[in-house]
């Protein structure tokens, strides 16, 4: 280290200010509650994070999976009718533009959809049931209002008994839902970086009163406020180093936890709530900003109390 | 050595150009709102002289030395320092100035979770000196002051006299400009205080300004060459040296004077 100080310029005076400035004041590193502190902090923080990230995910996968998507059923109660608007239908959107697909959803899967409520008994005959015609529509671009109208406009003439329905729509409450989660998510946070904010303060001030003396001491010597403030940064950044790597550790073993507890559940939605790996990666920053939120608190917090010094 | 230029929009002490390190001016000090603790002081320090601050106990001298190295600011009045205004001195500034001066605290102040050696060799390290430039020479004030083989011991375990010993040590090893001492030599034996006197005037000699406060007039008799402050119910009541034992010359040589000296 001394060689390499001596050939790479201005390391070797880091390295004499930094010796230096570690004899100013007693370290007392990894001792007191502030690493345990903030490890609980930077955990939930983690956690919060995870749930809005993969609340954000499973949101924009729904919703693009959804936003072109239209469902026209065909409400009749004769049988034979319903086929013959729901032919006409599936002819008439065929034609249209801005219409990338069109499927008629099959009788089998109809019958499927509602076996769970209904049944299979031998001699049941759900056929005879009045389960509308879908027709699953794909549109080239979002389904607005506008469009919605220009496809029933296209539509009635041909089947009066189609409703039209942007299938966006039906899930609005749960986007609606997951987007108050996120903003749940991001409130927790905002929380716990204050209460971290207000943690390290209260530390700061703390290791302030016990080494006023020594502070007083060092400033008759003509000890500057950075170098002081220098040693108290130095020490949070220890501090909220360990406390860091403890929180991100407990923070990710959770997420992974609670993604075994979900992956069961086998829907779709949850599927898509995966994180990517950009998600992990912003996961793993959250013990850095932490530390260097915690530094940066300490410093403002000591120079700030150092000003009412003479 | 103080002059009035009425060129300005008010009257200003002005001084000539390094002629003095230190200058009060009609300086008053009191804590909060109690009465004034130093009241009408006005002298002035010339580079290189040796002054003693004598006075009963509550004078004001602790104060005064207070006020001299730069840890109170006056309630009122004019005070010099290194040809500055220190009253008005920003308060970004007093590290600079505050590394020109030595203090040795009558309760020593020792920063009580480092060694001998790192007491001493604090003004170095705070001033940015590198570690290498600092072993020699804190080695070398240790071994001076009789502490070489006690530069590990923390402060709690040094004897009151080994403990001013080191403050003294911190106080010199920067060899600063000007060096304050409130009671330098109250816990050491006779020759240990003549070995620190003479250090002080080896300083001296090198061109450091030396205030020292003390009740010794043995200290005192010690050093022929020294001016005399004395302090008498927060007045200085012997600014023209009169009193000074023996009585020789007055508290404030010319400028001439100290630079002859």
């Amino acid at each position: 280290m001394t060689a390499l100080a001596s050939r790479i310029p201005g390391l070797a005076a880091w390295r004499n200010r930094a010796n230096g400035d570690v004899r100013l004041l007693p370290q007392g590193h990894l001792s007191g509650p502030m690493p345990w502190v903030i490890a609980i902090m930077i955990a939930l923080t983690i956690v919060a994070a995870g749930s809005g990230l993969a609340l954000r995910n499973a949101a924009r996968a729904a919703s693009a999976d959804l936003e072109g998507g239209v469902t026209v059923q065909i409400v009749s109660a004769a049988p034979a009718e319903r086929n013959r608007q729901a032919d006409a239908a599936v002819a008439a959107l065929k034609g249209m533009v801005g219409v990338a697909a069109v499927h008629r959803v099959a009788q089998s899967d109809l019958e499927a959809l509602v076996e769970p409520w209904l049944g299979t008994r031998p001699g049941d005959d759900i056929e005879a049931l009045p389960i509308p015609a879908l027709i699953d529509v794909r549109l080239s671009g979002p389904a607005g209002r506008d469009r919605i109208a220009a496809l029933r406009a296209r539509i009635i003439p041909v089947a009066p008994a189609a409703r039209v329905d942007a299938q966006a729509g039906w899930l609005a409450p749960v986007f609606a839902a997951i987007g108050a989660l996120q903003w749940l998510a991001g409130g927790l946070i905002a929380l716990l970086a204050l209460a971290t904010v207000a943690s390290v303060l209260l530390a700061s001030r703390n290791a302030l009163g016990n080494h006023r003396e020594t502070i007083e001491i060092v400033h008759m010597l003509g000890g500057t406020d950075r170098q002081i403030a220098r040693v108290f940064q130095r020490g949070m950044a220890v501090d909220a180093a360990a406390g860091g790597m403890a929180g991100l550790l407990l923070g990710l073993a959770t997420i992974f936890m609670l993604g075994r507890q979900f992956a069961p559940l086998g829907s779709g939605m949850m599927g898509a709530a995966a994180l990517g790996w950009s998600d992990w990666l912003l996961l793993a920053a959250i013990p850095m900003l932490g530390v260097a939120l915690a530094v940066l608190t300490a410093r403002l917090t000591v120079l700030a109390a150092l000003r009412k010094m003479l | 050595m103080l002059r009035r230029e009425s060129t300005g929009p008010a009257f200003r002490l002005m001084s000539k150009p390094d002629a003095e390190i230190v200058q009060f001016d009609n300086v008053g000090l009191r804590y909060g709102t109690g009465k004034e603790v130093l009241t009408d002081i006005s002298f002035t320090l010339y580079p290189g002289s040796f002054y003693f601050l004598t006075g009963a106990s509550g004078a004001g001298k602790t104060s005064l030395l207070k006020l001299l190295y730069l840890s109170q600011r006056p309630s009122r009045g004019l005070i010099r320092m290194f040809g500055t205004d220190a009253i008005t001195l920003p308060r970004e500034r007093l590290p600079g100035f505050r590394r020109r001066i030595g203090v040795v605290f009558q309760d020593f102040r020792l920063v009580p979770h480092l060694s001998a050696f790192d007491n001493v060799a604090l003004p170095l390290r705070v001033a940015g000196v590198s570690e290498r430039e600092i072993a020699r020479p804190v080695a070398d004030m240790l071994d001076w002051v009789g502490l070489g083989d006690r530069r590990h011991a923390r402060p709690a375990t040094l004897s009151g006299g080994e403990q001013q010993r080191v403050a003294i040590a911190r106080a010199v090893i920067a060899r600063p400009d000007m060096l304050v001492a409130d009671e330098p030599t109250g816990n050491v034996d006779p020759e240990m205080a003549l070995k620190l006197l003479r250090l002080f005037e080896s300083l001296n000699r090198l061109g450091t300004t030396v205030v020292v406060a003390t009740h010794d007039l043995h200290l005192i008799r010690d050093v022929p060459e020294s001016l005399i402050m004395r302090l008498d119910k927060g007045r200085l009541a012997d600014p023209t040296g009169a009193l000074r034992y023996p009585p020789r010359r007055a508290a404030s040589p010319s400028p001439a004077e100290a630079t002859a000296r």
